[in-house]
């Protein structure tokens, strides 16, 4: 992305705390106009808490932050003018059908009725709801009430759209196909801000990644980057009943880094294809080799340990 | 829609969409509940009972019956369709993604919860016209009554709801609350059947004041010294209602 382009966001030491405990810890980054930035992050890195604050949802405890050039949270109700957001939770309005959805939406917008009746068809072809547009909200599956979600956060035509774990719960099919929507919206120019725990997500759809873990940005640049920079080039993973028999008898020559997590054993390294051959025909083992990728950088950053709530 | 009207209104003409698609429902509740007992206890007891301050007991009862509606109307909307709007479906967050704050979110249910009473009144009205119960223009005075009645009880209402972390912990406001005020309020029976310690404290009741000012009203009487009951339950809604914003904004933003 040009670094012409005009700042939508820019978050200056921006901290959260709760009481004594720290959410998010004085992180800085600046985001411009057409990128698409996701948020990476392990469960409790700061990733919602930072998104809340985006949207003027949770005042910071301090730090300096300007979104589309409004200073949040002071002005936070003029900027939530020009931006879209798609809850984590369906928080789609269970009473209305499809169509009403966004009618209703299009009013706390303060749009002139006129206005949101002539947007609606485009949304509904969109989100490839047309044929549900009187259907209610329960008689839709959860890859259309994504798509609606989407679909509604657009009804003010807004220069960021702000996506909270946007296919978090769908099927594989239902993912590829609300990727599909997001990057046909990137191509239009917008701005798009996601928070993910899918490293495949990051690696197809973000040209950039800010990486968080406890409340700070670890690192912050584009997928290719990271792996390149952040790992080795090569992986293989080992496991099955035979590991430590193989294990004992061929050990580890050369520059190879060594992980065990749980059953597997994972190699990284430049070049492993001496250690793939010892495995050819090794009873009682399984294993993969394949280049690195950005779950590689993720879990090397991040740690393997559980983080649960 | 950058006045604060717009916005109140984004928020209350939701609700009023609800109302209107389940309109059946809506109204047999709001109507036939409190119609019932207005002739079952009207006629039935009032046979035993006889005049009351002068009127027929069933036309001394409608004023109770219609103050009790309109709180009814309000507390219901401010207790469990709020927090399911709140809480379970997540409605409020999704205005408070659009350009809505949460004080408007407030205000909005607010004023529908107003109105919600305002119906449910105007259609014990209705009755009470049809069946000779009441007589002249002062009874349309307890419409906007029933609107104040509406904020007061539902800004009560949503102070609890700030409080609730499930349905059940309601109970305690509508058993501990709710039901002591109607029977120490003038609903059914006259205030000096009560001893007197009771009756002076009942004076803090926003309930008895709104069928002080209704009773006369309905009879089609009016003095002026009569909107003094306003105070009270205007000042129960004022202060509910900022201690609501102010609880809410503690709960939801931080």
């Amino acid at each position: 992305m040009s670094s012409l382009a005009p700042v939508i966001v820019r978050a200056e030491n921006l901290s959260k705390r709760y009481g004594k405990e720290c959410v998010v810890e004085r992180i800085s980054f600046c985001i411009r106009q057409g990128e698409f930035c996701g948020i990476l992050g392990p469960n409790g890195a700061g990733k919602t808490t930072t998104l809340k604050m985006l949207v003027g949802n949770t005042p910071a405890s301090g730090g300096e932050l300007q979104v589309l050039g409004f200073s949040i949270p002071k002005q936070a109700r003029a900027m939530r003018r020009r931006v879209g957001v798609v809850a984590q939770s369906d928080n789609l309005d269970q009473d209305f059908t499809v169509v009403e959805n966004l009618r209703v939406y299009g009013r706390y917008f303060g749009l002139k009725r006129a206005e949101i009746e002539s947007r609606i068809p485009a949304l509904l072809a969109f989100a490839a709801l047309e044929e549900k547009a009187g259907a209610r909200i329960n008689q839709l599956s959860g890859g259309m009430k994504r798509r609606l979600a989407i679909a509604r956060a657009l009804i003010n035509r807004p220069e960021l759209l702000i996506l909270d774990e946007p296919s978090t719960g769908l099927d594989p099919q239902i993912r590829q196909n609300i990727w599909q929507l997001l990057r046909q919206l990137q191509k239009d120019g917008l701005t798009i801000i996601l928070t993910t725990h899918y490293m495949d997500e990051a690696e197809r759809l973000c040209g950039r990644i800010i990486l968080m873990d406890h409340g700070r940005i670890l690192t912050d640049r584009t997928p290719q980057e990271l792996v390149r920079e952040r790992i080795e080039p090569h992986v293989l993973e080992v496991y099955g009943a035979g590991l430590t028999a193989w294990q004992r008898a061929n050990p580890l020559a050369g520059p190879v880094r060594c992980e065990q997590a749980g059953e597997t054993c994972f190699y990284y390294g430049a070049d492993l294809q001496a250690l793939v051959k010892t495995l050819d025909g090794w009873p009682g083992v399984r294993y993969a080799y394949r280049p690195a990728n950005l779950e590689d950088v993720f879990l090397k950053m991040t740690g393997r340990e559980l983080r649960d709530g | 829609m950058d006045s604060f009207y717009h916005r109140w209104l984004a928020v209350w003409s939701r609700n009023a969409l609800v109302w209107r698609k389940s309109l059946k429902t809506a109204l047999l509740g709001g109507f036939a509940d409190p119609v019932l007992s207005l002739f079952a206890l009207g006629y039935g007891l009032g046979g035993l009972v006889g005049d009351v301050d002068g009127v027929p007991y069933i036309a001394f009862l409608t004023a109770g019956i219609l103050s009790l509606s309109a709180m009814n109307a309000a507390t219901f909307e401010g207790l469990y369709l709020a927090y399911t709007r709140m809480a379970v479906l997540k409605t409020w967050d999704g205005m408070m993604a659009a350009p809505l704050s949460l004080s408007d979110v407030v205000m909005g249910e607010l004023l529908w919860m107003g109105t919600k009473s305002l119906i449910n009144a105007s259609l014990i009205l209705l009755v009470a016209l049809g069946a000779g119960l009441t007589t002249g223009w002062a009874a349309l005075g307890v419409l906007p009554m029933a609107f104040l009645a509406g904020l007061c009880f539902g800004a009560m209402a949503l102070v609890v709801t700030s409080y609730a972390q499930s349905y059940d912990f309601f109970v305690y406001y509508i058993t501990l609350g709710v039901t002591p005020m109607i029977l120490l309020s003038g609903v059914f029976f006259p205030q000096n059947a009560l001893p007197e310690a009771i009756r002076l404290g009942s004076a803090c009741l926003p309930l008895h004041h709104v069928v002080e000012l209704i009773r006369p009203l309905l009879s089609g009487r009016f003095d002026w010294p009569l909107l003094t009951h306003l105070a009270v339950p205007a000042g129960f809604a004022l202060f509910a209602t900022l201690f609501a914003i102010w609880r809410f904004e503690r709960r939801l933003l931080q």
